[in-house]
């Protein structure tokens, strides 16, 4: 950002006031290491103006994604509900897919490749998650449409927070404030309907039959989503969020973020006919409105180059290009630009940025991690836990014996009967176990193996053996158990 | 620290670094003081409601609190509450193994189960000192885990050893405790070919010839085997009571089992005493119960 350096070291308040406050300092170590500060908004809510636009439009596109939160708990499939987190059962139903604590990892696969889909975004365009999709941007974009409904422009609304406590303000202000706690429950009561039923909650709830757990979460997420998107607003984005904080190491030059086109912009000044025998100033195309200032939700003045208070969210390229429409300029003084572009150099290819190549294979690997989890993911789950007090027994006709305990999961939502074989180890070896052990669905059934082998056949101390586990009515489920007999050392 | 006050205006407190770095002393917010000074309030209700104040000579004694709240007595009835809800999630489970004979229990699986899961604390305490955990054994204390069974191996017999308990009984120097030491060496290579399964030579006949003059086969069996499990091990298989060394097994020969001269042992002698654990063991009826089905499932129960 040094290039954007400008004329001084010294911080001026701009619209917002810095945390210095327009005090001169004669410190030198900021302009040694490059650093601007640049102001961020500390003089209460924000009141952003709204303006139609391509990027306003697109937000409320984006957006409407978070309508499936509150649909999703009413899906039903096969008469379930299709996507329940049942914690108590320890099972995660997803549309007839049942996911037990044992394929918990696929999960971890795919945090993975979220994490690495927000750093490959980031690295691209931004902070396309903080502008458009992230929950608190959605809420706290929503919750402020609403304030507009009730109580008007940024102005009025600016006047109607410092006039007096009046009736005429409750009568405005409370019915604001009862829709805002409304989405607030319907958040989180959503929320919750993803790790109970639904319909039943809702029953419970008529029939006051909550108990503390369900209680709480949705009394404390509700209101959390009424005073973050209520009241903490771009505060949440600039001082919460450690989002906002490590994107400066996910962004470089290559990455196209709303930029203002200093060269094409500066100097800005108001356009003003020039009185007779002077002489027209030389102006650049900012005509210095104020408008992208007055239509960021976060309050940063974009002219001021990348800060981390912006989240790349497109309103001041709105607010911009309506201006330019109007004084007959071409549109783009504000636009997604990245910094290499400013100075010259054609952008790369995207598939040719090494961040993107590192990340996007990293998701690949992620992904197929993902498919190969959910198309092998066996319907049962063998653990043979080898016997370890005795490790092994003489039996009183010379044989030694091995014992397992084989813990048996059925993933399937039907019954399973199952039977248990041994391949390996030599021909005189045998085996006592239950015939046919039933399991039932989404349970973990165990059950006692006994293995014998005579001493004269053991060559060695560890016979390694195969464990077959294979249902009795599908012989395609079937799991082969690699475990190793154990035996004294061999005479 | 400079003594120049570029803002004296401000509300610094005058100390200032580096030029600009400098103090400030302004006020928490409201909302805090106020719980800062709650948080005093509530000192004086912790002191009246709560066991405090520490008394005087070191007696030990402190100001009990108003309603003799103490964490331990909490502590208690909480886990009273877990022990009542083990009893009533359980109660019809318990009944079914007090009501039940064991080899019924051995066969409904899901009793069994719940049988073999309840006893593993009640088995480390109570038999693992001596048999080991899982019943590996130890020197001198017999292997639960295998299929060589002195006093029998179904259930019902396990059931009765542990009730009852038992004591082995072998005379020194055959039963008329008349047998030389030749003889007895003689014997012994004779027991060690049994178990080996080898052995059609002289020495082997003449060992035989001890065997029936030391009348072992009144217990041990005509073959080596006892006709019924009384007792009496198993001379012909591959697991031995005590020990497979040559002069372990000559030992037990010569000095018996649990052979006792003027109420002492004598010396040599192998004592080998299960004690019974209908007295010993808390709700018994249940618990040895409870105890055979686990044993029996260790990997040799008959």
């Amino acid at each position: 950002m040094s290039e954007k350096q400008q004329d001084t070291n010294t911080v001026k308040s701009g619209t917002g006031s810095s945390v210095l406050g327009g005090v001169e300092t004669s410190n030198k170590n900021l302009e040694n290491i490059g650093v601007e500060l640049l102001p961020i908004h500390t003089e209460g809510t924000v009141h952003a103006k709204r303006i139609p636009g391509i990027f306003r439009k697109f937000k409320w596109i984006v957006a409407s994604f978070w309508l499936i939160l509150f649909i999703g708990p009413y899906l039903r499939w096969d008469g379930q509900q299709a996507i329940l987190w049942d914690l108590a059962n320890r099972q995660f139903h997803m549309f007839g897919l049942t996911i037990l604590p044992q394929d918990i990892w696929i999960l971890a696969m795919i945090l993975l490749f979220f994490a690495l889909l927000l750093a490959a975004a980031t690295a691209i365009a931004g902070r396309l998650w903080c502008g458009y999709f992230c929950f608190h941007t959605v809420w706290t974009d929503v919750f402020t449409w609403l304030e507009e409904k009730f109580e008007g422009q940024p102005n009025k609304r600016q006047k109607l927070d410092q006039a007096p406590m009046s009736f005429e303000k409750i009568k405005i202000k409370v019915p604001k404030h009862i829709l805002w706690l409304l989405i607030g429950f319907a958040t989180s009561f959503s929320f919750v309907a993803y790790f109970t039923d639904a319909l039943d909650l809702w029953a419970r709830l008529f029939a006051f039959e909550w108990g503390s757990v369900e209680t709480t979460v949705v009394v404390v997420l509700g209101l959390a989503t009424y005073f973050f998107a209520g009241f903490l607003r771009e505060q949440t984005c600039i001082g919460f969020c450690p989002y906002a904080r490590i994107q400066g190491a996910m962004i470089d030059t290559q990455t196209v973020v709303p930029t203002y086109d200093q060269d094409r912009g500066e100097p800005r000044g108001r356009m003003k006919r020039p009185k007779p025998g002077e002489e027209a100033p030389q102006l650049g195309d900012c005509i210095d409105c104020n408008l992208c200032v007055a239509v960021c939700p976060t309050g940063v003045d974009i002219r001021r180059g990348q800060q981390f208070g912006c989240i790349t969210c497109g309103l001041c390229i709105d607010a911009c290009d309506s201006v330019m429409e109007k004084i007959k300029k071409p549109k783009g003084l504000i636009r997604y630009a990245s910094l290499q572009e400013f100075t010259g150099k054609k952008l790369p290819a995207i598939w040719k940025r090494p961040r993107v190549i590192v990340y996007s294979s990293i998701m690949a690997f992620a992904a197929g991690a993902i498919l190969y989890g959910l198309a092998t993911m066996a319907p049962i789950d063998v653990k043979a836990l080898h016997e370890r007090s005795p490790l092994f027994v003489q039996m009183s006709d010379g044989s030694i014996q091995n014992k397992w305990t084989l813990k048996i999961v059925n993933k399937q939502s039907e019954e399973m009967v199952v039977r248990v074989s041994i391949a390996g180890g030599p021909a005189s070896l045998s085996y006592v176990v239950d015939e046919n052990v039933l399991v039932h669905p989404g349970t973990v059934r165990s059950t006692t193996l006994l293995v014998k082998i005579p001493r004269k056949d053991l060559t060695e101390t560890n016979t390694p053996i195969d464990i077959i586990v294979e249902d009795i009515n599908k012989p395609e489920i079937r799991t082969v158990y690699d475990s190793v007999f154990i035996g004294p050392q061999p005479r | 620290m400079a003594g120049h006050n570029p803002w004296p205006d401000e509300g610094n407190t005058g100390h200032i670094w580096d030029e600009d770095l400098r103090e400030l002393d302004n006020p928490p917010p409201l909302w805090w003081m106020l719980s800062f000074y709650a948080g005093f309030i509530m000192i004086i209700f912790y002191t009246l409601y709560y066991p405090t104040i520490p008394l005087t000579n070191n007696s030990g004694e402190f100001t009990k609190g108003l309603t003799g709240w103490t964490a331990i007595e909490e502590y208690k009835e909480d886990f009273q509450v877990l022990k009542d809800w083990r009893v009533a999630k359980f109660a019809d489970k318990e009944e079914q193994l007090a009501a039940m004979s064991v080899a019924d229990i051995l066969k409904d699986d899901e009793l069994k189960q719940y049988a073999v899961a309840t006893s593993k604390v009640l088995f480390g305490d109570y038999c693992a000192a001596c048999h080991g955990a899982g019943g590996a054994g130890n020197p001198n204390f017999p292997v639960l885990a295998d299929d060589d069974w002195l006093w029998g191996g179904n259930v019902a017999q396990i059931e009765a050893s542990i009730k009852n308990g038992r004591i082995g009984n072998m005379p020194a120097r055959g039963m008329m405790g008349n047998l030389t030491d030749e003889e007895i060496d003689s014997v012994t290579d004779y027991v060690i070919a049994l178990s080996e399964g080898k052995g059609n030579d002289a020495a082997f006949a003449a060992g035989k010839a001890v065997y029936a003059k030391g009348m072992c086969l009144a217990c041990h069996g005509p073959m080596g085997k006892p006709l019924a499990p009384a007792g009496a091990a198993n001379l012909t298989d591959q697991v031995w009571r005590f020990s497979s060394d040559r002069e372990q097994i000559r030992n037990v020969i010569a000095n018996g089992v649990n052979v006792k001269k003027n109420g002492e042992y004598i010396e040599g002698t192998r004592q080998a005493i299960m004690p019974a654990f209908k007295e010993r063991l808390p709700n018994a009826d249940v618990n040895v119960k409870r105890l055979a089905v686990y044993i029996h499932q260790l990997g040799g129960g008959q």
